[in-house]
């Protein structure tokens, strides 16, 4: 009994500090997701370091190289869960057809400068654009109409699902018609044309508070690692601002407490269901070019950053914004981490399993609130 | 037959009951008032197993149920209505009625698979009894319709003849006639009293006081989660603090 | 056999597409049950990998008799789904889709490094499961009559399942789990039981299946494999047995239908594309597009009765205008 009391008092308190911190990042928003961003970063040094250091370092995997990698992956994670989490956020829903949405945007970005000969800078912004109006697009098409009706969270699943195969394998019959191949690369020239991704990066030593960080990096970064980092924090704290300051923003936070309220309050919850969209979709496009241009472009990209960016938000917590970006450092880890142990056919592996504890042992996710069962 | 001890209810910082002890006296018929969000509702949710309480000790027919999977407690002889009709509306009437059984029966896949005689005989003699609760609640005309295309006035009886299918000891109704005009809630009323004949403990929550009075040995008075009052009707109905509390929101 | 196939093949079901058309509805079948006890898993696609798997190890290793190997096959597909239904049948929604999908990727990641992970453990090298090349060379012995037999049995099982206690508890608890439960049927015990009666189907069909084709891949088995089963249970509805079977044939015979259609030829010269060595995309093109048009507009599926006596009421109030008026 006294034990019982004892649990209960810790519950209590624990809830309590939760309580203080979520009122804290909801007022400063900025300062938080730094805070979340150095923390995680940080954990995110150590853990490849203790991976990768005892055994296994070489020339290609030293704890330097697998930071660096992280923090890219992480970047990369974040930009396109953020999209997914908003979703759900103010919908409730998830879209499954999230991961072609990424796929439309790096298509018309590459279609653009390819195709259109179009200078690179206009591929992020044509990306985004279109990852926006598509994601516009599947709302109307696969939630709309399941939303007038007050289908089940499951119909939405399936719908979306249909979306997705759609999307993907008509944009195969696209690939073929428009570059005879159904996957292709961002023109190279024009790649390396962005003064953001000119040359390499001479690091030789980084310290925070004299802890030094990187030391003698003989390795040549990436630029294009640094900026996919760069360009999600940016976004992330562009997104949290937008809600936390902007009309619209409270506008849809109330929406996500609930439509109905909302609509009596005199929102407008379409136009509201509509910028959540087009926000989240523009978010999947810019990951979208921007991955795409370090890699390949293909229908068939976004299905596996797809099943990530779930694992990442089930990790962080569905309806947290910020849950994405630390469940997308703690994906990025375990994967560096499982690959600087030389277990890199395990990367997949860990990410499921991941996904599968964390439903079992907390399925709101690390930031999500209890899920609640109503009698 | 029934008894709380000290139950509380909380749903992460509210209370929705505090301290709540009660008795029910076995082939009785109790009464449960209290305005809206008293509690009442998840007092019933908390007996029945669909919740449980956060503290607090509960014991029905000689058995502690606070922790108990809602599924033993029906098989203890514990069965209740919904404040919201919850039928299957799917099913049929009829089979609403048999699906209730479920708990009487025994018969496995394996014996349907095999057409065995248990599980042919088992089912006739829950058609049988599904027929007696339909012709007792004239239900009979309407056997076949589904549930939820059913009048309201029928779902309401046939929520209290799918719950008296389970085979109670004991029963508890969650506002059983709201939506009712007089005549239906004097005729429910009549029900109950038939209920108690046949020697079944009966706890029924209510708004409406002519209900209560009409049936209630006992009233317990429930208010922001706390037992204020518990007496016989005709006290309570002098009750000070009651009247403020509740029966004075009325006129 | 042979005058079923002489009607068939006029409409271009040849024994090959039938055959695939019978394990689509089994499979369809398999997913029918765990939704008709109101639980939306995706795992199914991962007890057919387990039934292909351990049965064709079985007959091609260890020399099995086939009818044996397959039973094996469902019993291992049964007992991976009791082990799992435990933790993750107290999810429900969408974190159950999401949990099964998760289980269905470990399974296939499983399956493509199971020989390095035995080689870890055991420390001898020895080729199992084949990794992501799969097991070549199986013996074809699955025949029509095989799967005729096993979807006889599947069905006779369903519909026995309908009429029995068992049936109607996974109908309440569909409708209302927390009124079933206090109906006094015990929720969990019967979804669980449900789970595993699914996995069990799904296992047995891809048993057969995996000696079927000659070769089994570990990619067979993935998301999109269990995207295509729950798009035969959707696509025929879930309120009959009768809807998941139409479901599983028409997408089975779908590539048929785009043939004889020629919307290949179409798409092709729409885009001004050839597209015909990429068949399989418009296939997956059109599921999607049936998928959600489906869910939009058909929610019951196309198999549901209750639609079709709505249909045919609407004709005959067309035919019969006197008949309007008297009602
Ligand atoms: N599952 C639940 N989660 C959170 N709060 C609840 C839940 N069920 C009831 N409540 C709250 O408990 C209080 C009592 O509700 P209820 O028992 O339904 O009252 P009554 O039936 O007396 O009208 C209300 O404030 C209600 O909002
Ligand atoms: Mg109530």
């Amino acid at each position: 009994m006294a034990t019982h009391q004892n649990s209960l008092e810790w519950r209590a308190s624990v809830r309590e500090i939760r309580n203080r911190l979520k009122v804290l990042t909801e007022r400063y928003p900025i300062i938080a997701n730094v805070l979340i961003i150095v923390l995680s970063a940080l954990l995110g040094y150590f853990i490849p370091y203790l991976a990768a250091e005892p055994i296994f370092r070489t020339e290609f995997n030293n704890p330097e190289q697998n930071f660096i990698l992280m923090l890219a992956r992480a970047g990369w994670y974040s930009m396109f869960a953020l999209g997914y989490a908003l979703v759900f956020s103010i919908l409730g829903l998830l879209n499954l057809a999230h991961g072609a949405v990424y796929m439309a945007g790096a298509f018309a970005g590459l279609w653009i400068t390819a195709n259109q000969d179009l200078p690179i800078e206009y591929a992020l912004p044509a990306g985004m654009l279109a990852g926006g109006l598509i994601g516009i697009l599947v709302d109307w098409v696969a939630f709309l109409p399941l939303r007038a009706r007050n289908a089940p969270r499951t119909s939405q699943l399936i719908s979306s699902i249909g979306a997705s195969i759609f999307l993907v394998n008509l944009a195969f019959i696209l690939f073929i018609d428009q570059f005879n191949a159904p996957v292709n690369r961002f023109p190279a020239e024009k790649v390396n044309s962005i003064r953001a991704f000119q040359g390499t990066v001479p690091i030789e030593r980084i310290e925070v508070f004299g802890l030094t960080l990187i030391d003698q990096l003989d390795y040549t970064v990436f630029p294009m690692q640094v900026t996919m980092f760069v360009v999600a924090i940016v976004m992330l704290i562009f997104l949290q601002f937008v809600i936390a300051h902007s009309k619209i923003g409270k506008a849809m936070r109330v929406v996500a407490y609930n439509p109905k309220v909302a609509q009596l309050l005199g929102i407008n919850v379409s136009l509201i269901f509509a910028v959540t969209f087009f926000l989240s979709g523009a978010f999947a496009g810019a990951a979208g070019v921007l991955q795409g241009m370090f890699r390949v472009v293909g229908p068939f990209m976004g299905s596996e950053v797809g099943l990530i960016g779930l694992t990442v938000i089930v990790l962080g917590g569905m309806r947290s914004i910020p849950g994405a970006v630390v469940g997308s450092f703690i994906i990025a880890n375990l994967q560096i981490a499982t690959i600087a142990m030389g277990y890199s056919w395990l990367e997949e592996a860990v990410v499921f399993l991941a996904l599968f504890l964390m439903l079992l042992i907390r399925p709101q996710g690390i930031l999500g609130e209890p899920l609640q069962d109503r009698a | 037959m029934l008894e709380l001890r000290e139950v509380t209810k909380n749903y992460g910082g509210l209370r929705s009951l505090d301290s709540v002890n009660l008795h029910a006296e076995a082939e009785m018929i109790t009464g449960l008032i209290g305005p809206n969000g008293a509690g009442k509702t998840t007092m019933i949710n908390c007996i029945s197993g669909l919740d449980h309480p956060t503290s607090g000790e509960i014991i029905f027919d000689g058995h502690s149920i606070e922790r108990t999977p809602a599924h033993r407690i029906t098989g203890y002889g514990l069965a209740r209505t919904y404040q919201n009709i919850r039928l299957f509306n799917q099913m049929s009437v009829l089979e609403n009625l048999i699906v209730a059984q479920h708990s009487d029966g025994r018969a496995t896949l394996v014996e349907a698979l095999f057409f065995l005689p248990s599980h042919l005989r088992e089912y006739r003699q829950q058609r049988e009894r599904a027929f007696e609760l339909l012709e007792r609640f004239h239900l009979m005309n309407v056997k076949d319709a589904p549930a939820g295309s059913l009048p309201y006035g029928d779902q309401r009886r046939l929520e209290m003849a799918r719950a008296l299918a389970t085979n109670p000891k004991m029963i508890l109704l969650d506002e059983p006639t709201a939506g009712m005009n007089p005549i239906e809630t004097h005729e429910l009323g009549e029900h109950i009293l038939q209920m108690k004949e046949d020697g079944l403990t009966i706890l029924v929550i209510e708004h409406d006081m002519s209900l209560i009075s009409q049936v209630c040995d006992e009233v317990y008075v429930l208010n922001f989660g706390v037992i204020i009052a518990n007496d016989t009707v005709e006290n309570i109905k002098q009750n000070e603090e009651v009247i403020v509390a509740y029966l004075g929101r009325e006129d | 056999m042979e005058f079923i196939f002489d009607l068939l093949t006029p409409y271009g079901i040849t024994e090959n597409t039938f055959q695939n058309m019978l394990i689509a509805a089994i499979l369809g079948i398999s997913i029918y049950i765990t939704l008709y006890a109101g639980l939306f898993s995706l795992a199914n696609a991962g007890f057919m990998a387990t039934g292909a798997y351990v049965s064709v190890i079985l007959t091609t290793r260890y020399e099995w008799d086939f009818l044996l190997a397959v039973g094996a096959g469902i019993i291992a597909a049964g007992l991976i789904s009791a082990i799992i239904s435990v933790p993750v049948l107290r999810l429900s929604d969408i974190y159950l889709a999401i949990a099964t999908i998760g289980f269905g990727e470990i399974l296939v990641v499983l399956l493509r490094n199971f020989d390095r992970i035995y080689e870890l453990i055991v420390n001898k090298e020895e080729t199992i499961t084949g990794g992501a090349t799969g097991i070549k060379g199986i013996p074809v012995i699955t025949t029509t009559e095989y799967l005729l037999l096993y979807l006889g049995i599947v069905v006779f099982l369903m519909v026995r399942l309908h009429r029995s206690r068992f049936g109607r508890a996974l109908v309440a608890i569909r409708q209302d789990n927390k009124v079933a439960a206090n109906m006094g049927i015990n929720v969990v015990y019967y979804q669980n039981m449900a789970f595993i009666l699914g996995a069990m189907i799904a296992g047995g069909a891809g048993a057969l299946h995996g000696h079927l084709n000659r070769i089994i891949l570990p990619e067979n088995y993935g998301f999109d494999r269990a995207v295509d089963i729950l798009t035969f249970a959707v696509l025929g509805g879930t309120t009959t047995i009768i809807g998941p079977i139409v479901g599983g044939f028409i997408i089975a015979y779908l590539p048929e239908i785009l043939r004889r259609t020629d919307l290949v030829g179409l798409l092709g010269d729409i885009f001004g594309t050839d597209l015909g060595r990429y068949q399989a995309n418009v296939r997956d093109m059109t599921v999607g597009m049936i998928l959600l048009g489906v869910i939009v507009f058909l929610p019951q599926g196309i198999a549901s009765p209750a639609m079709w006596r709505r249909v045919a009421n609407r004709i005959w109030n067309l035919f019969n205008p006197a008949e309007k008026s008297d009602a």
